[in-house]
């Protein structure tokens, strides 16, 4: 992979980066972020943050309310059971394992769209990253770039952080 | 945030994650005799059946299920306590929430143990997962042992999810800073996470959402474990109050544990400038106004017996006013109630040792509670020739002391391979502080312009 990237210390001298880039004509799926902690108050930070996982979370839910429902009182059926002189299918307290189904079904769908989304896991190294990162720097490049010299005269002159090239 | 305050910070927290001293092979190995001994004697249960233990007719619950019910209270501290937190944004709770977590996950696991440990012939716990039987003997959902299993595995499943989330920033972390197989291990725990603004939007949607789903989840739970006696017509066990009362009691019991997990926590590694005395005051005004609130189910509880005046639910309660448990239920109503009052209310008292030994109280009548729900209520049936007591024997003491061990266990080791502190999360929190600040002097600053100007 080759990339061209700056390691930046905050996150304005990020945003200025990243603002740099985009004038430079570098459009925002090309240009990759990447930081050590939700960084929410600056704009860059705000692309792709809308999701769809709230009504992910609530089908989940629908989906494991149905299940739960079917299991208990189609097995109440098929295996007739007399407790207590109670109904056969008992929806009064089915709703206790219905309820824990529903919310079960609802977390589950949450951290598939998490993962999916995500994109993890992910353990083959051909994202754009550097350990820096972990120390608090701001990573903003582009990778497989089009015109490497001119991302790289970019970030240079947007100035304030380390410049480092891959491949 | 101040990149060396930052640097420092994370190293605080990494250190005892890559530092390993003698101390901490000494304290594994000491938890460790006591677990293994809590597994030998439950060997030798299984081996002689449940007759070496105290239970017997007309008591056939005893310290198991006691610390059944325990467990899966103190288990309420730490997701819920934790979730709440998270949904109203109180800043305080990120250097506390990942503490509080795990107790939730540690405390479920072993208290799920002990209906296990309570079967006399464990290997058939099986029968209660539903499966396809061929000989027609499908689990009763009318059962609130079969609700037991649906609650107690959807709170373990959820809280080790939301426990887990949040540890994947910082096991890339860990990873960054490690080399050769520990980096390897990290590496896959990291599952090749980097820090993209998409990854961070969404794993902060799903805490939210996981967040509001395990609040209700969290209270069914506790709630369900008091329907195993509410629904049985033992006298002062089938009561409408049952389900609020233990779920009041479980996150006291709960908070609890985690104001003694984190003072420990805070001495052993070294944690001074991240757990704050200010983090124990919040927490012991929450383990106050629980006091207030387990003191008000009490009396309601109390009362609405005494008032009834029902023969045999009077055996019940003048054997706990008055009788053989009497010492076991004031010792409760000191710990849980005369004790933490005036400790968690006189601001001075509220210290960081103030609120451990309010703590430890609460813990101990916590237990005695449970104890005083479960067995003077058998030993005291409506037939009055069918009354009875229960010793325990000291294959229930060891298994009971093992369990607190390995509790013990399971928090050092975690602690040993995860951040205790979720790094990330405190990096975000100051922040947002930096921000708030600058937010502020702004506005300061156009006021006083726009006053300026009006003048």
């Amino acid at each position: 992979m080759k990339a061209v990237y700056g390691l930046y210390s905050t996150p304005e001298s990020a945003q200025h980066a990243v603002d740099t880039l985009r004038k430079a004509g570098v459009t925002d799926r090309q240009i990759t972020i990447v930081s050590s902690e939700p960084l929410e108050h600056y704009e860059f930070a705000k692309k792709d943050s809308k999701t769809w996982m709230n009504w992910i979370a609530v089908l989940g839910a629908a989906t494991g309310c149905t299940i739960a429902y079917l299991l208990t009182s189609i097995t109440q059926k098929m295996w007739a059971i007399n407790t207590g002189g109670m109904p056969i299918v008992t929806n009064w307290s089915n709703l206790i394992i219905i309820f824990e189904l529903t919310m079960l079904g609802a977390i589950f769908a949450t951290v598939a769209t998490l993962l999916v989304t995500a994109g993890i896991p992910n353990l083959r190294k051909t994202k754009l990253y550097d350990p820096a990162v972990s120390d608090g720097k701001i990573l903003v490049g582009v990778a497989n770039p089009s015109d490497a010299n001119t991302i790289e005269r970019v970030l240079r002159a947007s100035g304030r952080g380390t410049l480092k090239t891959i491949g | 945030m101040n990149p060396i305050a930052e640097r420092q910070m994370t190293d605080d927290i990494l250190r005892p994650v890559l530092e390993t001293s003698s101390k901490f092979y000494l304290i594994v190995a000491l938890l460790g005799t006591f677990v293994a001994a809590g597994i030998g004697t439950w060997f030798y249960q299984v081996y002689n059946g449940l007759g070496v233990t105290g239970d017997n007719w007309p008591v056939f619950w005893g310290f198991h299920e006691t610390n059944f019910v325990f467990w899966i209270g103190i288990s309420h501290a730490g997701t819920l306590i934790s979730a709440i937190l998270r949904m109203v944004d109180a800043g305080w709770r990120r250097p506390v929430t990942r503490c509080a977590e795990a107790i939730t996950a540690f405390a479920l696991m072993i208290g799920a143990m002990f209906p296990l440990i309570h079967l006399s012939r464990p290997w058939l716990a099986w029968w209660l997962i539903p499966y396809p039987s061929e000989r027609q003997i499908w689990p009763n959902y009318r059962s609130p042992l079969a609700w037991d299993f649906f609650a107690i595995n959807t709170y373990l499943t959820g809280s080790l999810l939301f426990l887990l989330l949040p540890m994947i920033p910082d096991f890339a972390l860990v990873r960054d800073r490690t080399t050769g197989f520990r980096s390897r291990v990290y590496r896959a725990l990291a599952l090749g996470w980097t820090g993209t603004p998409k990854q961070w939007a969404r794993l902060e949607s799903a805490m939210h959402i996981m967040a509001i789903a395990i609040i209700p989840v969290a209270v069914s739970v506790h709630t369900i474990v008091s329907f195993d006696f509410s629904m049985a017509i033992v006298p002062m066990w089938h009561s409408t109050i049952f389900g609020p009362y233990f779920v009041a009691g479980a996150i006291f019991s709960g908070i609890a544990a985690l104001i003694i997990a984190m003072a420990i926590l805070r001495k052993v590694l070294r944690l001074e400038n991240y757990l704050h005395p200010i983090h124990f005051q919040n927490l012991g005004k929450l383990l106050l106004t629980m006091s207030l609130l387990w003191g008000y189910f009490v009396f309601n509880e109390r009362l609405t017996t005494w008032y009834g005046n029902q023969p045999h639910e009077m055996g019940v309660f003048w054997a706990t006013q008055a009788g053989r448990y009497a010492p076991l239920f004031w010792t409760m109503v000191f710990c849980n109630f005369i004790l933490p009052l005036p400790i968690l209310s006189i601001r001075k008292l509220r210290t960081i040792t103030g609120c451990v030994v309010a703590s430890c109280g609460v813990v101990i009548g916590m237990w005695l509670e449970r104890f005083l729900i479960i067995v003077p209520g058998l030993g005291h049936k409506p037939i009055t020739f069918s009354w009875g007591t229960y010793t325990p024997q000291w294959v229930e003491i060891v298994i009971m002391a093992g369990s607190i061990a390995a509790m013990g266990l399971l928090y050092v080791l975690f602690s040993k391979v995860v951040p205790i502190i979720s790094i990330w999360e405190l990096k975000a929190g100051e922040r947002e502080l930096e921000h708030m600040r600058a937010h502020a002097e702004t506005q300061t600053a156009a006021a006083e312009a726009t006053a300026g100007e009006l003048v």
